[in-house]
C-alpha cells in the first residue's frame, strides 16, 4: 500500500489545516487563562428549551422526521421570517431545516456551483465558505473588506472581483469575525450589482438578531431579491443553542428540493429531539433573545470602550459578539500578538488572519463572556499593550543610540 | 434618569454586584456623573436597599438549622399583623416574614445553631407572643435555590476555549 495520503481526494490539500489548532493546543495547556476566543454564547440554552426537549424524549420522540424537518417548525420558521423581515415563504416548499447553519452553508454551495464557478467571499468572515465553495467543486474569491470601510462589502469592491465565472456571493452579516453588519442602503447598492450580473446570493445570517442600534435587514426583502437569495439562519446564536445543531434555510422552492436532495441522503434529517426544542424556542424564547441581546449590547459597549482606552484602534461593531481592533501600533503581527498576550498575561484572543488574510493586523475579541470575566481579561490586556509600548520606545530609543 | 434607564440600571447592579461606576456607564450609554449620582439617590429611597453578599455559610463549614414556621394569629380589634409581625421580625434569629394567604397567617424562616436552639426559639420566644395562637415548623432539610440563584448545581462553562 502506498502512503495514505496518496489515497486522498486531491480537493482535501485545497483546505489548508485549521488555522487555530496550535492556537488551542497552547490554550489548553496553559492555566489561568481568560478566553475571549470563543464563537459561541456564554449563555446556556434557557430551561424551558431544555425542558421541551427531555419532555419530548419523554413521549418517546426519538425517530426520524421527514427530510424537510418538522412540519410545524417550518411553519413557525416561515411565522418568524414574515414577523421579522416581512418575507414570505412557503413553508412545505421553501423551508428546509438543516443541521446547523454549517449544513446550510454546505447544501447551497454544492446544490449551486458547477465546476469552476467563482465564489465570492468578502473577508474577514467565518472560516467554513472557502472550504464548503472547494469541495463542492467551486472557485473561492476573496474580497478584502477593510476597517476604512467598517468592513463592510461595497458596490465597488464587488465589481472589482467580478468575471465571467462569478456565480455566488456569499453575505454573512452580521459578520463574525468583524462585528460589521449592513443596512438597508448598502444592502440595495450590493443587490443592484448582484441583479445587475445575474449572482446568487447566500445569506449567512446567523446573528441576525444580534444586531445592535437598529433591526437586522435581509437582502432577501429587497426587490426582486427573495428569488435570488438563499437564506441561512439557525438557532445556534440567538438562542444559546451551539449544541443543539439546529439551522435553516429559506429559498425558492427549485433551490430548496436540490437541497433536499442532498439532504436527504447525506443527513437524513436534523435530530427530532432538537427540532422540538427549537419548536419551544421559536413560540416562547423571545423574551430570552431580547434579555441576552441587551446584555451583549452591554458588554460590547465596554468592551469596545475599554480596547480605545489603551490606545487600540477599534471600529464600532454593530452586531454578533464580536469586536475586532486592529493591534498594528504594536508593531506585532496578530499571531505574535496573540501568542504573546497568552503567554504574558493568560487571555486568550483570537488571531485576525485565521478569518482571511485581510485580517492581519487584527485580533478578534468575543464578549460573550461574563462582565468579571470580561474586565478581568480587558485589564491584563491594557497591562500587556502598555508594556508592550514601553517595550517598544526602548527598543526605538537603542535603535536611535546605535 | 429616565425611568427605563432606572431599570436596566438596577438590574446591571442586581446582576453584577459592585463593579465600578465607570463601568456601568459605559454598558448603559451614560455619564459616570449620573450614574454615581443616582445610585445614592436609589440608595436613599430604599429603593437599593443594601449591597450584599449571597454565602453558602453550610459550604462555609457552619452549622445553620433553618426552620420555615407557619404561624396562625389571633385576630383582635385594635391589633392587626403587622403589630405581631414587628414583635416577630426585631428577633435576630428571624431572617424573614411574610404575611401570606391560606391556612395561616405569617410566614417565618428563623435559624438557629441547632435544633434544640431552634426549637427552643420557637417554643419560647414565638409561641409565647400575645396573639400568636399556633405555630407549626418545617424544618428546611435542602436548600436549592435561594435569592434567584440556583445553588450545588452551577452550570459550568462547558465550551471549547477557542472556537472561530
Ligand atoms: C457566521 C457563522 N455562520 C455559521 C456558523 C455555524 O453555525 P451553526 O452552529 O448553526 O452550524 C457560525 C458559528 O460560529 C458562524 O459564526
Amino acid at each position: 500500500m502506498k502512503n495514505c495520503e496518496e489515497y486522498l481526494a486531491p480537493v482535501i490539500n485545497k483546505i489548508p489545516p485549521s488555522g487555530i489548532r496550535k492556537f488551542f493546543d497552547l490554550v489548553m495547556n496553559a492555566e489561568g487563562v481568560i478566553s475571549l476566543g470563543v464563537g459561541e454564547p456564554d449563555f446556556v440554552t434557557p430551561w424551558h428549551i431544555r425542558e421541551a426537549c427531555t419532555e419530548a424524549l419523554a413521549q418517546g420522540y426519538t425517530m426520524y422526521t421527514s427530510n424537510q424537518g418538522l412540519p410545524e417548525l417550518r411553519q413557525e420558521i416561515a411565522a418568524y421570517l414574515k414577523k421579522s423581515l416581512d418575507l414570505k415563504y412557503c413553508p412545505e416548499k421553501e423551508i428546509l431545516v438543516t443541521v446547523g447553519a454549517s449544513e446550510a452553508v454546505d447544501l447551497a454551495m454544492r446544490s449551486l456551483i458547477a465546476p469552476g464557478d467563482e465564489v465570492l467571499i468578502p473577508e474577514p468572515c467565518y472560516v467554513s465558505y472557502k472550504p464548503c465553495a472547494y469541495l463542492a467543486g467551486g472557485e473561492p474569491v476573496s474580497i478584502q473588506t477593510s476597517a476604512v470601510n467598517k468592513f463592510k462589502l461595497t458596490s465597488g469592491l464587488l465589481e472589482k472581483h467580478l468575471t465571467s465565472r462569478s456565480k455566488i456571493l456569499v453575505l454573512s452579516y452580521p459578520n463574525n469575525p468583524t462585528g460589521a453588519v449592513m443596512r438597508r442602503k448598502e444592502l440595495e447598492e450590493i443587490a443592484r450589482v448582484v441583479i445587475e450580473n445575474d449572482l446568487i446570493v447566500i445569506s449567512d445570517e446567523i446573528y441576525g438578531e444580534l444586531t445592535y442600534n437598529g433591526s437586522h435587514v435581509s437582502i432577501a426583502s429587497l426587490p426582486q431579491m427573495q428569488s435570488r437569495t438563499i437564506l441561512i439562519n439557525g438557532l445556534s446564536k440567538a438562542y444559546a443553542m451551539t449544541g443543539w445543531r439546529i439551522g435553516y434555510i429559506a429559498a425558492a422552492p427549485a433551490f430548496v428540493s436540490a437541497m433536499v436532495k442532498i439532504h436527504q441522503y447525506t443527513m437524513l434529517c436534523a435530530p427530532v429531539m432538537s427540532q422540538m426544542a427549537a419548536l419551544e424556542a421559536f413560540r416562547n424564547g423571545k423574551d430570552d433573545v431580547k434579555q441576552m441581546r441587551g446584555q451583549y449590547d452591554q458588554r460590547r459597549r465596554l468592551v469596545v470602550t475599554r480596547l480605545r482606552e489603551m490606545g487600540l484602534d477599534c471600529f464600532e461593531p454593530e452586531g454578533a459578539f464580536y469586536v475586532f481592533p486592529s493591534i498594528k501600533k504594536t508593531g506585532l503581527s496578530s499571531q505574535e500578538f496573540t501568542e504573546e498576550l497568552l503567554k504574558k498575561e493568560k487571555v486568550a484572543v483570537v488571531s485576525g488572519e485565521v478569518f482571511g488574510r485581510g485580517g492581519e493586523g487584527h485580533i478578534r475579541c468575543s464578549y460573550a463572556a461574563s462582565v468579571t470575566n470580561l474586565t478581568e481579561a480587558l485589564q491584563r490586556m491594557e497591562n500587556f499593550v502598555r508594556n508592550l509600548s514601553r517595550g517598544l520606545n526602548c527598543r526605538g530609543l537603542k535603535e536611535k543610540a546605535r | 434618569m429616565q425611568e427605563t434607564k432606572r431599570k436596566e440600571l438596577l438590574k446591571v447592579l442586581e446582576r453584577e454586584g459592585n463593579i465600578p461606576a465607570k463601568d456601568i456607564a459605559v454598558m448603559l450609554n451614560l455619564e459616570v456623573e449620573e450614574v454615581r449620582s443616582e445610585i445614592a439617590k436609589l440608595e436613599k429611597e430604599k429603593i437599593i436597599i443594601k449591597h450584599t453578599t449571597l454565602i453558602d455559610w453550610e459550604k462555609a463549614g457552619e452549622e445553620i438549622v433553618s426552620a420555615l414556621i407557619d404561624v396562625k394569629v389571633t385576630p383582635q380589634r385594635d391589633v392587626g399583623f403587622d403589630e405581631v409581625a414587628e414583635k416577630i421580625y426585631h428577633f435576630p434569629e428571624v431572617k424573614a416574614v411574610f404575611l401570606v394567604s391560606g391556612g395561616y397567617d405569617l410566614s417565618v424562616l428563623i435559624e438557629g445553631k441547632s435544633l434544640k436552639e431552634a426549637a427552643l426559639f420557637v417554643a419560647e420566644k414565638l409561641a409565647t407572643i400575645e396573639n400568636v395562637q399556633s405555630t407549626m415548623s418545617h424544618f428546611i432539610l435542602k436548600r436549592y435555590k435561594e435569592a434567584g440563584v440556583i445553588l450545588n448545581k452551577f452550570e459550568e462553562d462547558h465550551r471549547q476555549v477557542i472556537i472561530p
